[in-house]
């Protein structure tokens, strides 16, 4: 299971990087892309939509089952990566540079509140989801 | 759970395993698209020792099957030669679906599926207790299956086992042979060629390592999925179940009302006329989501529900079974609801793919 050490995590597998002009962008983990299998679609929430924390706002589906993406933290969506659309593989391939949108947070402390590395690792562990 | 004499190979191989009918069994052992991709391309192999092979033997078998199967057993001339059928409730609602092989006189081997298996055996044996109780039924768990299919499927088959090539190589599709202890049958469930090996347990593993080494992709329940959609089978308790008849549920070639052959569900079916609904293939008109079982079908002539939906890895679009109104007609537009969002969709006549062509015209 890849968890890089400089990213923060949610407890529904999403990852987020906080960036240095104070914005963060979100994907989902490895452990997520595994769990799901071959992603054949991807639909990423529209830029300038106002999100509040754990709202569902992006739909991945693989082969087996369609699944949620939430926000890990309130926000307006600033960008999103629509040319998932076209390739959602990329998603399996490298769940960490496939971002799938980005936000700027409505409180720039939320993203500390969220899991490091190793407490998401533990996290993962302890559902039994190896 | 239930483990096949192949369970010590998947864990192995790093098969993500699951629960399939009390059963742990492969999902896939990686990538599920590209175990569906060495199917349609080259060779692929399944383990479906779950599935339930029944030896149905002795005076009366023959009329047994007549009565027991939907289909007419009868027509099965040639040893080897196969069949499919359903197996059906009084009331005309679908038990089982099935291959039947003709042995010889008076001897037939039906494969069924696992999670029906018992409940197969339990009426087969009331039916040759009324019908034909000189006739024997020999449920054989001491049988493995490995699915073998994909247009180099045979080719690596005799490179592996040269033993069967013999056997093998002169049958015909939707037949079999003995060969040895094992019985090579040329059917599947992908819409490609290919073999069914029922094989000694004992060796199922050697059997299998032989395949790998020639070649031929583990696959998991995953491609098998989306190989069976695609070539446009049925997937019994999906597809069909007890509550529908062959005949709302794509299957009324299967049926066979030539002459006046008494089986059971023949009188419901002729009771109820013509079926209030049928199944049609669906493909996605746009992207958008994916079709999935139970989803609602808006056509002109009502509502509809999917019964099967996917993700077609070689047609890439979405493509589903749907049980419709009577009156949808092919090639007529519907809308889906996917998550809550309608979809243009098309109805089309399975299957979608065979033989690794795309048979449906990429504008429908």
């Amino acid at each position: 299971m890849n968890v890089p050490e400089n990213l923060k995590y949610t407890a529904e597998h999403e990852w987020v990087r906080a960036e240095a002009d104070g914005t963060v962008t979100v994907g989902i983990t490895d452990h997520a892309q595994s769990a799901l299998g071959d992603l054949v679609f991807v639909e990423v929430p529209e830029v300038g939509r106002k999100l509040t924390a754990n709202e569902a706002c992006c739909v991945v589906e693989s082969v087996k089952a369609a699944s949620d993406v939430y926000s890990p933290i309130a926000g307006e969506v600033i960008e999103a990566n629509t040319a998932l659309a076209d390739a959602p593989e990329k998603v399996n391939q490298d769940p960490y540079a496939a971002w799938l949108f980005k936000l700027r947070p409505a409180d720039p402390g939320d993203v500390a509140k969220l899991l490091d590395a190793a407490a998401y690792r533990k996290a993962v562990e302890a559902a039994g989801e190896h | 759970m239930q483990r096949t004499p192949l369970n010590a190979a998947h864990r192995r191989a790093g098969a993500k395993l699951v629960d399939f009918a009390g059963w742990e069994m492969p999902l896939h052992y990686g990538s599920q698209l590209e175990e569906h991709h060495a199917v349609r391309r080259d060779a692929g192999m399944f383990d479906a020792s779950h599935m339930l092979a029944l030896d149905v033997a002795g005076d009366g078998a023959l009329a047994l099957l007549r009565f027991a199967l939907a289909n007419d057993v009868a027509k099965l001339r040639a040893p080897g030669k196969a069949l499919y059928s359903c197996m059906l409730r009084d009331d005309g609602g679908v038990l089982d679906d099935l291959i039947v092989y003709f042995l010889g006189a008076d001897r037939y081997r039906a494969v069924v599926n696992a999670a029906t298996a018992e409940k197969d055996l339990a009426w087969l044996d009331r039916l040759r207790a009324g019908r034909a109780p000189a006739a024997a039924l020999a449920p054989r768990r001491d049988l493995a299956m490995i699915a073998v299919q994909g247009p180099n499927a045979r080719a690596k088959c005799w490179a592996a086992l040269p033993e069967t090539r013999a056997a093998a190589a002169p049958l015909a599709p939707f037949s079999a042979a003995a060969c040895g202890d094992m019985f090579v049958a040329r059917t599947g469930y992908t819409g490609e060629d290919g073999f069914e090996l029922l094989v000694p347990a004992a060796r199922a593993e050697a059997v299998w390592g032989a395949l790998a080494a020639a070649g031929v992709r583990p696959c998991g329940l995953g491609a098998r999925d989306t190989l069976r959609l695609e070539a446009g089978m049925n997937l019994y308790g999906q597809d069909m179940d007890e509550t529908v008849t062959p005949l709302e549920s794509g299957l009324a070639w299967t049926v066979d009302l030539a002459g006046e052959r008494d089986f059971v569900g023949r009188g419901a079916l002729a009771a109820a006329g013509k079926p209030a609904c049928a199944m049609v293939g669906l493909v996605a008109l746009e992207r958008g989501g994916v079709l999935r079982a139970h989803q609602t079908v808006r056509t002109a002539q009502g509502e509809g529900e999917i019964t099967s939906g996917t993700f077609s890895p070689t047609m890439q679009r979405s493509i589903a079974l749907a049980r419709v109104p009577a009156g949808v007609a092919i090639g007529e537009a519907v809308r889906v609801d996917v998550r809550g969002k309608p979809l243009a969709a098309r109805a089309v006549r399975p299957p979608f793919v065979r033989h690794g062509k795309i048979l449906v015209p990429a504008d429908a």
